[in-house]
C-alpha cells in the first residue's frame, strides 16, 4: 500500500525507472515533464496508458521554438482516477516536423492533432485524415508558426509603438483594404476552386458495420452551418442510410479568429479580457483558468489572498449554475419545446448576470480576475445578495425546473438510450466535464486534482451511469445542486481582507518557463498552456477548449442513431462556438 | 397515460402567466414602470415574467458598470483642464490598442507638456475591458455608463476625439459616487502624508 502511494507521488521517477533509455527529464529552466524521442513515442504512450494508467490525454499541442529551429509537441496526460499531470514532450526538427500519430491509442487526439497540423504544420504520421480543421483549404501557411505574419499587421508585439507617443490617427482599415488583405497558397485560385465533395470528409473514418437487408443508396445531409440547432455556425455532415446515421463529421472553424496568435501578440495581462470571449457564457471560469496558469508561472509571490480565493470560487460556481441553466434550457429548445423552458432558465441566469454586473462591471465579458487575486472587492451588500440567491432563490428554482422537466415524457423518450457514450469511449475520446461524468467516470478536477481552495468544500462529484442524452441532461441538475452547496459554504465562510496579492500592475517580471493551468469549467476541463521566454508577451499561449475536444466524441455518439436525434445529441454536449472555433 | 406530459406542460405555462398577472395585481399593475419597480426586479424574490420594456423602461446600471471610456476634466476658471498628463499608460495597456495619444508641446520651447494635444479612442475597437481606467495613475480616464452609442456613419462618428471624450468631474461623481468619494479620500490622505513628510524639514 505504502509503496503504491510512493509511486503515485513520484510519477515522473516511476516513468524514468521504467524506461531509462527512452525518456529524460526536461532540464530547461522553468520546464518540467519528460522528453522522449519521436521513435519511442508510440511504445511509451501505449505502456503509459495500459500499465501506468495514464488513460486521459487531455491536451495535445505544439510549440514553435524558432530560435532553436525546433518544434515541440506537448502531451498532457492524466489518470482518470485522479492525480497530478504527466507532461510528455517530443522535440523534432523544424524543417521536417513529423511525429507518430496517437489516434490509435487515444482517439481523443484526432481533432487536436488536426489542429496542431492546421496551425503549426506538424505532421502526424498515421493520422487517418490529417487535414485542416479550423482554417479553410485556401489558407496560406500555418499561422501559429513564429515566422508567419498576417498580410497586414501593425507590429510584432503589443503595445504598438505608433499609438503612443506617435499618436496614429486613422482607422485600421485604411491599411487593410478590402480584398487585398488575403494571401492564397501557391497555385490556388479562389475563382476556380471547387470545395471537395462532402464524401471526402469521411475519407478517414471507418464505416459502421451494418446488416444490409436492402441495397439502399446512402444520402449525405448537411446540418448547418446555418441551422437553428447548432447554436452558432457549425456544420454536421451526416451520411444517412434511410433515417439512420451511418457516418458523421463535424465541420467547424467558421468563427475562427486565431485566439492563440492574438494571445501571443498580447502581453500577459492583455489576454485576460480576451479569455472572456472564448466561452462567452462562462467568462469567470475562463478568467480563472488563465489566472491559474500565469500564477503558476509567476510563483508564490502571486498567490491570491484568502478573500480573493473565496470570491473566485463563488464566481466560478455562479458561472457553473448559470451555464447549466442555459444548457438545460437550450437542450429543451433542441427537443422542440421552443423557448418556453429556455426563458424560464434565462430568467435565473438574468439574476446571476445582475450579480456579475454589480461585481465585475459587465454582464458577460467580466474580465474580473487578475494575477494574484481579483480586480476589486465585492460591492456593499453583495455578500448578502449572493447568500439570498444561494439559500433561497437558486434551490427553489432548480427544484421547480426539476419538477417540470426531469420526468417529462417527451424528454424521457427522446433522451433515454440515445447517443450513448460508454465510459471507455468517453475516456478514450478525451471527453471532459458533464459529458465524461454522465458516462460513469467520476472525474472532476475540483476533486481529482484540486486547485484554488476547492479541497476545503464539502460536495459530491456528480456522476451518472448510462452515458446517454438523458443522463447528460440530468447531470446538469446534479451539478447545479452541488454548486449551490459550494456556494452556501463559501459565502458563509468568506473572510475579510485584501483581494489582490500585489499592487495592481500591468507589467510583470515573467520568469522563463511553462505552465499548464486547468479548471473544471462548466463545459469540461479548461486548460491554458503558457510558455514564457521572459519577455512581456507569451511565447506560446494555448487553450485546451472543452467544447472543441468534447466534439471529438460526437461521431461516436451519433453512429446508428436516427437523424432526428442528432440535434438532441449535439444539444446534450453543450458547446459554445466561440470556444470551439477560437 | 400518453399525452399527459403535454397537458402538464401547458399547465406550467399557465401557472407562469398567472404568476405574472397576480404579481402585477398585488404591486399595483405597472410594477416595472418606475425606479423602485425596476429595482425590485433584481431581488431574489421576484416572480413571474420580469422583462423590462426597453427603451421606455431601463434597468439601472450598477456603479461598476463599464462602457467606453471618457476623459475627466476639472473646471478651472471656465476652462476645461483634463486630468490627463499624456503619460501613455492607458494606450500601452489597452488590449486592442484603440487609444492614440500625442503629447502637447510648448509652442515656444518645444518641450513636451504634461497634457495631451490629441487623444483619440476608436470605439469600434474598444472592448470595454476597463484596463485604461484601472491602471490610470491620475484617475483621468474612466469608464462611462452611457451605452447608447449607435450612429449612422461609423467611419465619421466612431473615432472619438478629445473634445468628445472630455466630461466634467461632476459627471463622474454623479455616475460613480462611491468610486469618486473613495478616490477623493485617497487623494486627501496622500496629500496629508506629503504635508506631514514636508513639515519636519521646514
Amino acid at each position: 500500500m505504502n509503496e503504491e502511494i510512493k509511486v503515485l507521488e513520484t510519477y515522473e521517477q516511476a516513468v524514468l525507472e521504467r524506461f531509462p533509455d527512452w525518456v529524460r527529464v526536461d532540464e530547461r529552466e522553468g520546464y518540467q515533464g519528460l522528453l522522449v524521442e519521436s521513435a519511442n513515442l508510440l511504445p511509451l504512450m501505449s505502456d503509459l496508458r495500459d500499465e501506468l494508467g495514464y488513460d486521459l490525454l487531455t491536451s495535445l499541442t505544439g510549440v514553435d521554438y524558432l530560435p532553436e529551429e525546433k518544434m515541440e509537441v506537448v502531451y498532457h496526460l492524466f489518470r482518470s482516477t485522479g492525480g497530478a499531470i504527466l507532461e510528455i514532450k517530443v522535440q523534432i526538427p523544424r524543417s521536417n516536423p513529423v511525429v507518430p500519430s496517437l489516434v490509435g491509442l487515444y482517439p481523443g487526439a484526432a481533432f487536436q492533432e488536426r489542429e496542431a497540423w492546421d496551425l503549426l504544420g506538424i505532421k502526424f504520421e498515421g493520422h487517418p485524415h490529417l487535414k485542416r480543421i479550423l482554417m479553410w483549404e485556401g489558407f496560406s501557411g500555418h499561422p501559429l508558426r513564429k515566422d508567419w505574419q498576417e498580410v497586414f499587421y501593425g507590429d510584432e508585439k503589443k503595445p504598438y509603438e505608433d499609438r503612443w507617443p506617435k499618436g496614429k490617427t486613422k482607422k485600421i482599415e485604411a491599411d487593410n483594404p478590402y480584398q487585398e488583405n488575403i494571401a492564397y497558397p501557391e497555385g490556388f485560385n479562389p475563382e476556380t476552386w471547387i470545395p471537395e465533395p462532402a464524401e471526402f470528409l469521411f475519407k478517414g473514418s471507418i464505416p459502421l458495420e451494418q446488416e444490409e437487408e436492402f441495397d439502399t443508396e446512402k444520402l449525405v445531409v448537411n446540418l448547418g452551418p446555418q441551422h437553428p440547432s447548432t447554436h452558432g455556425v457549425f456544420r454536421m455532415v451526416a451520411t444517412l442510410d434511410g433515417e439512420t446515421v451511418v457516418d458523421l463529421e463535424p465541420v467547424m472553424g467558421y468563427l475562427h479568429r486565431n485566439h492563440e496568435k492574438i494571445g501571443e501578440k498580447n502581453t500577459f495581462a492583455m489576454n485576460m479580457p480576451y479569455t472572456d470571449r472564448l466561452d462567452y457564457f462562462c467568462s469567470m471560469s475562463n478568467n480563472f483558468g488563465y489566472a491559474l496558469a500565469v500564477e503558476k508561472l509567476l510563483g508564490e509571490k502571486y498567490h491570491p489572498p484568502e478573500r480573493a480565493q473565496y470570491i473566485r470560487v463563488i464566481m466560478a460556481e455562479l458561472t457553473r449554475v448559470l451555464n447549466h441553466f442555459m444548457a438545460i434550457g437550450f437542450f429543451l429548445n433542441d427537443l422542440g419545446a421552443y423557448f418556453t423552458p429556455a426563458l424560464y432558465t434565462i430568467k435565473e441566469r438574468e439574476l446571476i448576470l445582475d450579480i456579475f454586473e454589480a461585481v465585475a462591471g459587465s454582464r458577460m465579458m467580466c474580465n474580473y480576475f487578475r494575477f494574484g487575486g481579483v480586480v476589486r472587492d465585492l460591492p456593499q451588500g453583495m455578500e448578502e445578495h449572493i447568500r439570498e440567491m444561494a439559500y433561497e432563490r437558486l434551490p427553489r428554482q432548480i427544484d421547480e425546473l426539476d419538477r417540470y422537466l426531469v420526468e417529462n415524457e417527451i424528454v424521457v423518450s427522446r433522451g433515454q438510450g440515445v447517443g450513448v457514450l460508454t465510459p471507455e469511449q468517453a475516456i478514450g475520446l478525451s471527453a471532459a466535464g458533464p459529458v465524461l461524468r454522465a458516462s460513469g467516470v467520476p472525474y472532476d478536477i475540483r476533486r481529482a486534482d484540486p486547485y484554488s481552495i476547492y479541497d476545503r468544500f464539502d460536495f459530491d462529484v456528480a456522476v451518472r451511469y448510462h452515458g446517454d442524452v438523458y443522463d447528460r441532461f440530468l447531470i446538469r441538475f446534479d451539478e447545479i445542486r452541488q454548486s449551490i452547496r459550494i456556494l452556501q459554504q463559501a459565502i458563509d465562510s468568506i473572510p475579510q481582507g485584501e483581494v489582490l496579492a500585489n499592487k495592481p500592475a500591468y507589467k510583470f517580471k515573467m520568469p522563463v518557463g511553462e505552465a499548464y493551468g486547468r479548471v473544471e469549467g462548466p463545459k469540461g476541463e479548461l486548460g491554458f498552456y503558457v510558455v514564457s521566454d521572459g519577455t512581456d508577451n507569451p511565447w506560446r499561449y494555448h487553450v485546451r477548449a472543452p467544447s472543441f475536444i468534447n466534439l471529438t466524441g460526437l461521431r461516436q455518439m451519433c453512429l446508428g442513431e436516427k437523424v432526428a436525434d442528432l440535434v438532441a445529441i449535439l444539444g446534450s454536449i453543450d458547446i459554445v462556438l466561440g470556444e470551439v472555433d477560437r | 397515460m400518453k399525452g399527459f406530459g403535454i397537458i402538464k406542460g401547458l399547465g406550467v405555462t399557465l401557472k407562469h402567466i398567472y404568476d405574472t398577472y397576480a404579481e402585477d395585481f398585488k404591486t399595483g399593475r405597472k410594477r416595472y414602470y418606475n425606479e423602485a419597480g425596476v429595482r425590485m426586479r433584481m431581488t431574489p424574490d421576484t416572480k413571474g415574467i420580469f422583462t423590462v420594456n426597453y427603451p421606455e423602461e431601463r434597468l439601472p446600471v450598477a456603479e461598476n458598470f463599464r462602457f467606453v471610456p471618457f476623459l475627466v476634466y476639472e473646471e478651472e476658471e471656465g476652462e476645461k483642464v483634463p486630468r490627463c498628463t499624456a503619460c501613455g499608460i492607458c494606450s500601452k495597456v489597452c488590449p486592442t490598442q484603440c487609444i492614440w495619444i500625442t503629447r502637447a508641446e510648448d509652442p515656444e520651447t518645444g518641450k513636451p507638456l504634461k497634457t495631451p494635444a490629441e487623444f483619440y479612442i476608436d470605439i469600434d475597437l474598444c472592448m470595454n475591458c476597463g484596463f485604461c481606467a484601472e491602471y490610470c495613475p491620475f484617475d483621468a480616464i474612466k469608464m462611462d455608463h452611457d451605452y447608447e452609442l449607435a450612429s449612422y456613419d461609423r467611419m465619421q462618428n466612431n473615432i472619438y476625439d478629445k473634445e468628445r471624450l472630455l466630461k466634467p468631474a461632476s459627471y463622474y461623481a454623479e455616475i460613480r459616487p462611491l468610486h469618486y468619494a473613495r478616490e477623493k479620500q485617497a487623494k486627501a490622505e496622500e496629500a496629508a502624508k506629503k504635508a506631514a513628510r514636508r513639515r519636519p524639514r521646514e
